[in-house]
């Protein structure tokens, strides 16, 4: 293949009915509504901004400590904190939307209710470009990933939310089920205009010492690159099986090299999460450094890399 | 290395590619900065960076995070800035204080003169300095007592009198005796075994003191223990109190939520990050007892209305 030079090189990525400037957004949770990181850097450089999820109602958050570094990644139980949808359209929203930067909303519901709720609140909304639906982040549950645990309950959220949603609506899935491309159908026949792939899978630390957990609440998710090798199958298995419903591929990447892997998996975009917390400009750093990777390979699109692994 | 941080390291020096930061004009930026020095401290390491940008931007109860190389680690670590300088010899220095208590922090205490590490800053909220002089009594206990030194450099350079005292479990935990007592007005030690100074706790001494009625402002740093039994001393006298705390955090910048405390702020509980609306909080509003509990929030109004400062 002959090289290009990086303005050669087409970045942008289809992402069912969006299309995204490049295939490099955040993931939620690990970048607020983006003011924090934009003293940094102006945000509207990425593909879009995956919001921390909303609630219908402010959250507190579970105990400290939240957080515990694992080998190659680390454990969190935040347990959703945040000030609740009408704080988030008062102040996130419009700032957001001043920014241009296109809005992924993920929202987070109890009940089958509250994200129809969420998803009726966030409707019409300027910049909001799709939903994420967190049906497996509820992680004060008792089976840990909520509705994204059953294809039954999977399927009863995301129709709900399709139904009143004018938007693409993402359904956010758990790897921690025996099956997820049966979980990743449910959603699709349910009305889901894609998948994102993964959410942090359940784990557990153990101080030997004091013989206590880790984490305050026990239990957390799993994020940063320990968790990528099973993100990369997940996202590969529910491309292989559904090879039209488009994926956002999350878990553990950070470096371009990661970006390309999810995207040869089946990723249409790729999510950055934990790699954020390691160097805030990172998202940034694989926008710019994708092309240049890109370009010493001529390859012209970026697109052209999703589904392509050779099996 | 299997590390986030890739561009830190053993290898690369400042003439083998010293970059421009990444940043803004103002704020936090992130840098690959040249070490300048590393010493041992007695018990204590520090390393002295040279960053223009930073040294330019900080305030004292701001921090620091580095990228550090381990087998295994992922995170940054978060130190407290132990003093920066901006004009003379050091001038574009920036000096942090640790324990090598593990993998990240023993790593860099392998840093030498040269080798590039990677710093974001300046993060967090600052210690507020007065607008007139009224005396401050600054309570340390350890290594805390870096960042307290950097802010009664800043005090003293505004001319306004600073009291310290100085804690630790033994003499050789006294971090800095010499720069303490050049810094304030009086000095005092405290350790729990007597080997310096008094016989005791900080507390016991801080009592004494806001008996005398001269203190018209507390600052600590030290354990969350410490914090709060100081914090409670000073409400009870009536003398406002400003901490600089701690608690576990993964990204330093705002955006995981994982170091929260609960912190009241105009009569309501918040859930604040101890990274960007801390680390310094109002100690009097910090509600130490539900720390680690469950915590309640009300709905929030506008938490980020940081209360004046002399509201008490």
């Amino acid at each position: 293949m002959k090289a290009l030079t990086e303005s050669q090189v087409d970045l942008r990525v289809q992402v069912g009915d969006m299309v995204l400037a490049n295939p490099v957004v955040t993931a939620s949770g690990t970048f607020a509504s983006g003011q924090e990181i934009n003293r940094f850097f102006d945000v509207d450089r990425l593909g879009a901004v995956v919001v921390k999820s909303i609630t219908l109602e402010p959250r507190a958050g579970l105990p400290t400590p939240r957080m515990a570094e694992t080998a190659s990644g680390m454990l969190n139980s935040v347990g959703l904190q945040n000030p609740g949808v009408d704080r988030w359209l008062q102040v996130d929203h419009p700032w957001l939307v001043h920014q241009g930067v296109p809005i992924i909303a993920s929202i987070a519901g109890k009940t089958v209710h509250e994200f129809r709720l969420l998803a009726e609140r966030l409707r019409g909304l300027e910049g909001i470009v799709a939903l994420e639906a967190n049906i497996s982040g509820m992680d004060t549950d008792d089976d840990g990933i909520g509705f994204a645990a059953h294809e039954g309950t999977a399927h009863e959220v995301i129709a709900t939310i399709t139904r009143v949603a004018l938007i693409p609506v993402f359904a956010k899935l758990s790897s921690d089920v025996t099956d997820i491309t049966r979980i990743a159908m449910a959603a699709a026949d349910a009305g889901a205009a894609g998948v994102s792939v993964i959410n942090t899978p359940l784990g557990m630390a153990i101080d030997v010492e004091s013989r206590r957990p880790k984490l305050a609440a026990g239990t957390g998710g799993l994020s940063g690159p320990a968790i990528k090798p099973v993100a990369i199958r997940a996202v590969h298995q529910v491309h292989a099986a559904l090879p039209d419903l488009p994926i956002i591929g999350m878990g553990g990447a950070r470096t371009v090299e990661d970006v390309v892997e999810f995207m040869l998996a089946g990723a249409s975009a790729v999510a950055v999460g934990t790699a954020t917390f390691a160097n805030p400009m990172v998202t940034l750093e694989l926008v710019e450094q994708l092309p240049v990777w890109l370009a010493e390979r001529g390859i012209k699109h970026v697109r052209s890399l999703t589904g392509g692994v050779k099996i | 290395m299997s590390s986030f941080i890739t561009r830190t390291g053993t290898t690369r020096t400042a003439a083998g590619g010293a970059q421009a930061f990444q940043g803004r004009s103002s704020g936090p930026l992130r840098a690959q900065c040249e070490v300048l020095q590393y010493r041992k401290i007695g018990l204590y390491h520090s390393l002295t960076f040279v960053s223009p940008e930073i040294a330019d931007r900080a305030q004292p109860g701001q921090f620091v995070t580095i990228g550090v190389e381990g087998k295994h680690t992922v995170l940054r670590r978060p130190f407290s800035i132990y003093q920066v300088s901006r004009h003379g010899p050091w001038a574009g220095t920036v000096e942090i204080i640790f324990r090598a208590t593990g993998e990240g922090t023993q790593w860099l205490t392998t840093r030498s003169k040269h080798d590039l590490v990677d710093l974001v800053g300046p993060l967090g909220t600052p210690f507020p300095i007065p607008k007139q002089n009224v005396a401050s009594l600054l309570v340390g206990a350890g290594y805390g007592t870096a960042p307290l030194l950097y802010l009664a450099s800043v005090l003293q350079q505004r001319g306004f009198r600073a009291d310290m005292i100085i804690g630790a479990k033994s003499a050789d935990r006294i971090f800095n005796a010499i720069e303490a007592k050049r810094l304030s007005a009086t000095t005092v030690f405290t350790t729990e075994d007597g080997s310096l100074g008094e016989e005791g706790t900080v507390t016991e001494v801080m009592a004494r003191m806001l008996e005398g009625g001269r203190t018209g402002l507390v600052y600590a740093s030290g354990s969350m223990e410490m914090m709060r039994d100081v914090s409670q001393l000073a409400t009870s006298h009536g003398v406002p109190v400003r901490v600089a705390t701690q608690e576990a955090m993964a990204c330093g910048t705002g955006v995981c939520q994982t170091c929260v405390l609960p912190v009241e702020r105009n009569g309501q509980l918040y859930n604040l990050r101890g990274c960007i609306e801390g680390p310094v909080f109002n100690g009097a509003k910090v509600r130490w007892d539900a720390i680690g509990a469950l915590p309640v929030m009300d709905v929030p109004v506008d938490p980020d209305a940081e209360e004046a400062f002399d509201d008490q």
